[in-house]
C-alpha cells in the first residue's frame, strides 16, 4: 500500500530533481561562458563568422515571417475592428502588435528553428567526432572558441533582426491596408508614426537580445552535451530547438510583465 | 616520464579503470593493447585531463597532471585522434597550424602556413592539399593530416589513439612506419593505443595489455611472443578461446 502511494511521488520527485539539476547545469554553463567575455584570448574572426551566419543569413527567414504576419495582422484587426466600428485602428495596432510582441517573438522562434538547430548539430557533431577534445588538447577553450562567439553574435544581432523585422512587418500591414482594405497611404503611415512610441520599439529589441542569448546558449549547451552517434546529435538538435522555443515564450511573458504591467 | 599509479575511473555503475599502474619513461614508445571497450581511450584521456579520474595519481615528470597549469602542460602534448578529429570548418593547413596561430606559440600567419606545409610534406602530403578542406580527403589522408597536426608544434609527448583503425592494410603500414620514424626522429615519448598487432610490432618499444581495468602484462615488445601470460597469448593469436570472454 505504501509503495502504491510512494511510487508516483518518487517519480514526480525524480522529474523535479532532474529538472532542477538541468537548470543548474545550464546556469553554470551560461555563467562560465559570460565570464569569458572580458578575459583574453579573444577570437574576433570566429565572432565575425557567427555574426554573418546567425545575423545576416537569418534576414530572409525573419523578413518573410514579419511580412506575412504584418499582412495577416492587418486583415484580422480590420475584420475584428469592424464589429465595433473601429477599422481605423488598423495601422496603430499593427505597429504596436508587431513591434512589441510578434516581431521579437516570431523572429526569435524562427531564429531558434534555424540557428539553435544548426549550432547544436554542428557542435554536437564536433563533440561525437572528438573535435572538442582535439580543441582542448590544442590549448583552446571550447567555451571561448565556440560558445562565446555564437552567444555574443546572436545576442547582438537579434535586436537588429527584430528592428528590421518590425519595419517589414509594418510594411506588410501597410501593403494589405492600402491595397485590400482601402486605407489612404499617407494616412496609414501618419497613423503608424503618431501612435508608435520609442519604448515600444526598444522593449522589443531588448526582448530580441534576450531571445538571441537563449537561442545560442541552448544550441551550444545541447551540442556540447550531445549523446553518441547520429541519434545523439539528432536528440541534441531537437532538445535545443524545443528548449529555446519554450524559454523564448516563457521569458517573453516575464519581460512583458516587467515592461508593461503598470 | 609519465607515471600512473592505482588509477580508477567509473562511468556510473560501470568501472572502466580499476587500479592501473604504468610507467612510460621519457623517449620511449609505449603501446597499450586490449579489446574494444576496455578503457584504453579513457586511460589516454585521463592523462590529458580530458577525463577526470576518480582516484589514484597521474604524474608527468613528478607533477600531478590535475594540478599542472593547463596551457604549458598541454603544449607539451600532441595527439592523433581515432577519427583524426580535424576541424571541418577550417582548411587543412589551418588545421595543422592551429596551435601555432594562438596562445604563446602564436606566430605570423605566413610562417604558420609554411610550417604546416613542411609538416604535411613530412607525412607524405603534397603542398596542394593545404588549401583543401578535411571532408575532401580520404580516410588515410585525414589520418596523415591529423598526424601532421599532432607534430606541428614539436611536442615532447605524442599520443596516438588507434592510428590504423579504418585504414586498409597498406595504408596502415604506411601510417605505422611514419609514426615510428617521427617518434624516433623527434625523440618524443609516445603512447599508442591499438588492437592492431601490426601496429604494435611496428611502433612499440614496450607494450602493456589492459584488461578488466588493470594492466595484465607489460614488457618489451621483444618478449611479447615468448610471454606465457594467457591473456596476452589469446590477444596475440586472436583466439576466441581463452580467459578473455569473446562476448563483452
Amino acid at each position: 500500500m505504501a509503495a502504491l502511494i510512494l511510487a508516483p511521488l518518487a517519480t514526480i520527485g525524480r522529474s523535479v530533481m532532474g529538472l532542477l539539476a538541468g537548470v543548474g547545469r545550464v546556469s553554470i554553463y551560461a555563467g562560465a561562458t559570460v565570464s569569458h567575455l572580458f578575459r583574453p584570448p579573444f577570437y574576433p574572426r570566429e565572432f565575425l563568422i557567427q555574426l554573418m551566419q546567425i545575423g545576416f543569413l537569418s534576414l530572409p527567414v525573419v523578413g518573410l515571417t514579419a511580412l506575412f504576419t504584418g499582412g495577416a495582422l492587418a486583415l484580422q484587426i480590420y475584420s475584428g475592428g469592424a464589429r465595433f466600428n473601429a477599422e481605423a485602428v488598423v495601422p496603430s495596432i499593427v505597429a504596436i502588435g508587431m513591434v512589441r510582441e510578434l516581431g521579437p517573438v516570431l523572429g526569435g522562434l524562427m531564429v531558434a528553428g534555424r540557428v539553435a538547430a544548426a549550432i547544436a548539430a554542428e557542435i554536437g557533431t564536433m563533440k561525437v567526432t572528438e573535435q572538442i577534445d582535439a580543441l582542448v588538447t590544442l590549448s583552446t577553450n571550447p567555451l571561448k572558441y565556440l560558445t562565446l562567439p555564437r552567444v555574443l553574435a546572436a545576442t547582438l544581432s537579434l535586436p537588429l533582426l527584430v528592428a528590421i523585422g518590425d519595419s517589414i512587418g509594418i510594411f506588410g500591414g501597410y501593403l494589405v491596408g492600402t491595397t485590400r482594405l482601402g486605407f489612404n497611404a499617407a494616412n496609414y503611415i501618419q497613423n503608424t508614426v503618431d501612435f508608435l512610441e520609442a519604448w515600444d520599439v526598444i522593449s522589443g529589441m531588448i526582448k530580441g537580445a534576450v531571445f538571441g542569448f537563449i537561442v545560442a546558449m541552448m544550441g551550444c549547451y545541447h551540442g556540447m552535451n550531445s549523446g553518441k552517434g547520429a541519434a545523439g546529435v539528432g536528440r541534441a538538435t531537437t532538445n535545443a530547438v524545443v528548449s529555446a522555443s519554450i524559454l523564448i515564450l516563457a521569458s517573453n511573458y516575464i519581460l512583458t510583465e516587467v515592461f508593461f504591467s503598470a | 616520464m609519465i607515471t600512473l599509479s592505482d588509477v580508477h575511473k567509473s562511468f556510473g555503475p560501470k568501472q572502466v579503470l580499476r587500479g592501473v599502474n604504468l610507467e612510460v619513461p621519457k623517449g620511449e614508445s609505449m603501446v597499450i593493447i586490449g579489446g574494444s571497450g576496455t578503457g584504453k581511450s579513457v586511460l589516454l584521456k585521463s592523462v590529458l585531463g580530458l577525463v577526470r579520474h576518480d582516484s589514484g595519481m597521474i604524474l608527468l615528470d613528478g607533477e600531478d597532471v590535475t594540478r599542472a597549469a593547463r596551457d604549458p602542460f598541454l603544449a607539451r602534448f600532441g595527439m592523433l585522434f581515432q577519427g583524426a578529429a580535424l576541424f571541418d570548418s577550417l582548411p587543412v593547413w589551418h588545421n595543422v597550424a592551429f596551435r601555432l596561430m594562438r596562445g604563446h606559440l602564436k606566430r605570423p600567419k605566413s610562417e604558420a602556413r609554411e610550417i604546416a606545409i613542411e609538416k604535411l610534406r613530412r607525412v607524405g602530403l603534397k603542398p596542394d592539399v593545404a588549401d583543401l578542406y578535411p571532408s575532401e580527403l580520404s580516410g588515410g589522408m585525414q589520418k596523415r593530416v591529423g598526424l601532421a597536426r599532432a607534430i606541428a608544434a614539436e611536442p615532447e609527448i605524442i599520443f596516438f589513439d588507434e592510428p590504423t583503425t579504418g585504414l586498409d592494410p597498406i595504408m596502415s603500414g604506411v601510417i605505422n612506419d611514419l609514426i615510428r620514424e617521427i617518434v624516433v626522429e623527434m625523440g618524443a615519448t609516445a603512447m599508442t593505443i591499438t588492437h592492431d598487432m601490426s601496429s604494435v610490432r611496428a611502433i612499440a618499444d614496450k607494450i602493456a595489455m589492459l584488461h578488466d581495468g588493470v594492466i595484465q602484462w607489460t614488457g618489451p615488445v621483444a618478449d611479447m611472443d615468448s610471454a606465457d601470460d594467457p591473456y596476452l597469448r589469446q590477444f596475440i593469436t586472436g583466439s576466441a578461446d581463452g580467459p578473455i570472454e569473446a562476448v563483452r
